[in-house]
């Protein structure tokens, strides 16, 4: 399944799955998106109080589950840490204040493109844009260092966490927001959602399936395979979309999007030069969380407080535009980023080479 | 002739392939890699077998050792 194949079938699948989460009840061109997941989940905790946006979303617990099982399956699960835990948090709580600008992850982006939401090309343009910058920091010598081994326990922590989520979810206890109406109101059923989520992570955790490595690795490396999974999710959305009545293309009226093309690109250069830096979208960061990595569950947290956020002081856009705060944030956001990748430069960008060399390049 | 070794083990994508590809510009002859997850191994090897090296791995507990030659 480590094949190209491979990837195109998981690309294949997790199209299928995001068309069938809409056709199930999940709000239009959102059959999947990780960014909106978590702030709904946020919502549900109640750290914001946007009342349309309420859900612990099952899809997000799902795909960290069926990730973490895939992962204990296959021996690929490791507990490790310590590459600068709190800096990917911060890169964490700006993508999703991008994110959340253009109002979508990179994987909603490509689920917005196949229903014919031509205002994504803008948020695609200024994906690829940031990831470009991101390229050539990398180019650079950015590092975040490495991570080193941790104890076992602390990597179950991540998955334990999601099962509470799960549990909050169907225990539904007084103190857990659900919305009435809006995006949070629209879900499939709990268990289609799960199931759906659990088969997303098992299979993205086999694949590593990452939309920001995509782009990344064909423009450094000429490498096709991960951006062969992105574009067989368009693909088969936009197939799923034709059958099922749900691609409509066209720039105004779009379900949860806004015609704002400026901010729909700056949105997304934020959250792809974000991505970059961090090593992959906000999808892979659960993959890579639920495989034990501690700085990636970080990274989630910095993604729940930054929906937060958003939502908290009004940085979120919606379906009527970007707002004042939302720009400045987004703004804030490229500075505090790019500062991030500037400060993470090895001092030389030399590669020592074990057998006394040390090699300049 | 022994290969030089790149420790590149616990680096975020895309540093592991990245670090090899310098590796390879300065020893074109052949290196060693350590990784230390599938990751990163299926990557690496990936991108030298792309460049027509030959790639031999080695479990090396947690770890993998990746011999790259031509």
């Amino acid at each position: 399944m480590s094949g190209r194949k491979g990837m195109i079938l998981v690309g294949a699948m997790v199209g299928i799955l995001a068309v069938a989460l809409v056709a199930f009840g999940n709000p239009v061109n959102m059959g999947i998106c990780i960014v909106c997941f978590i702030r709904d989940t946020a919502g549900a905790l109640g750290l914001h109080r946007a009342g349309v946006v309420q859900y612990i979303r099952p899809e997000i617990v799902g795909i960290a589950l069926g990730a973490w099982l895939m992962s204990l399956k296959g021996g690929d699960f490791r507990t490790r840490g310590g590459s600068a835990p709190f800096t990917r948090f911060i890169l964490g709580f700006f993508v999703v204040i991008g994110a959340l600008m253009f109002l979508g992850c990179p994987l909603r982006m490509v689920l917005r493109l196949a229903g014919g939401d031509l205002t994504a090309v803008f948020g695609l343009l200024g994906f690829t844009a940031g990831i470009l910058v991101g390229v050539a920091f990398l180019n650079k010598g950015f590092t975040l260092n490495r991570t080193y081994n941790m104890s076992k326990v602390e990597g179950f922590m991540f998955p334990a966490m999601q099962v509470a989520l799960l549990i909050l979810l169907i225990t539904a206890p007084a103190f857990i927001f659900f919305s009435s109406e809006g995006p949070g109101s629209l879900h499939a059923p709990v268990a289609i959602s799960l199931i759906a989520g659990l088969l997303l992570g098992a299979a993205a955790q086999r694949t590593r399936l990452c939309m920001v490595g995509g782009i990344r690795d064909f423009v450094m490396f000429k490498d096709t395979h991960l951006i062969s999974g992105f574009l067989a999710i368009l693909v088969v959305a936009l197939i799923g979309n034709v059958i099922t009545g749900n691609f409509r293309l066209g720039f105004s009226g779009q379900p949860v999007a806004h015609t704002d093309w400026l901010w729909n690109f700056m949105g997304m250069l934020l959250a792809g030069l974000g991505s970059v830096l961090l090593g992959g979208c906000p999808l892979r960061q659960i993959i890579l969380a639920a495989e034990g990595n501690i700085d990636s569950a970080i990274t989630f947290l910095g993604m729940l407080v930054g929906a937060a956020f958003a939502h908290n002081f009004g940085l979120a856009a919606s379906g009527a535009g970007a707002t004042a705060n939302g720009k400045v944030a987004t703004i804030i956001g490229l500075a505090v980023v790019a500062a991030i990748g500037l400060m993470n430069m090895e001092r030389s960008a030399e590669v020592t080479l074990k057998g006394d060399v040390s090699i300049g390049s | 002739m022994a290969l030089n070794t790149l420790d590149v083990r616990g680096r975020s994508c895309p540093e592991p392939v990245l670090l090899t590809r310098r590796a390879l510009e300065q020893a074109p002859n052949g290196v060693q890699v350590l990784v230390g997850n599938s990751t990163a191994r299926d990557n690496v090897r990936r991108f030298a077998e792309s460049k027509g090296y030959k790639v031999q791995i080695q479990d090396q507990g947690e770890d993998f050792l990746l011999s790259i030659t031509r």
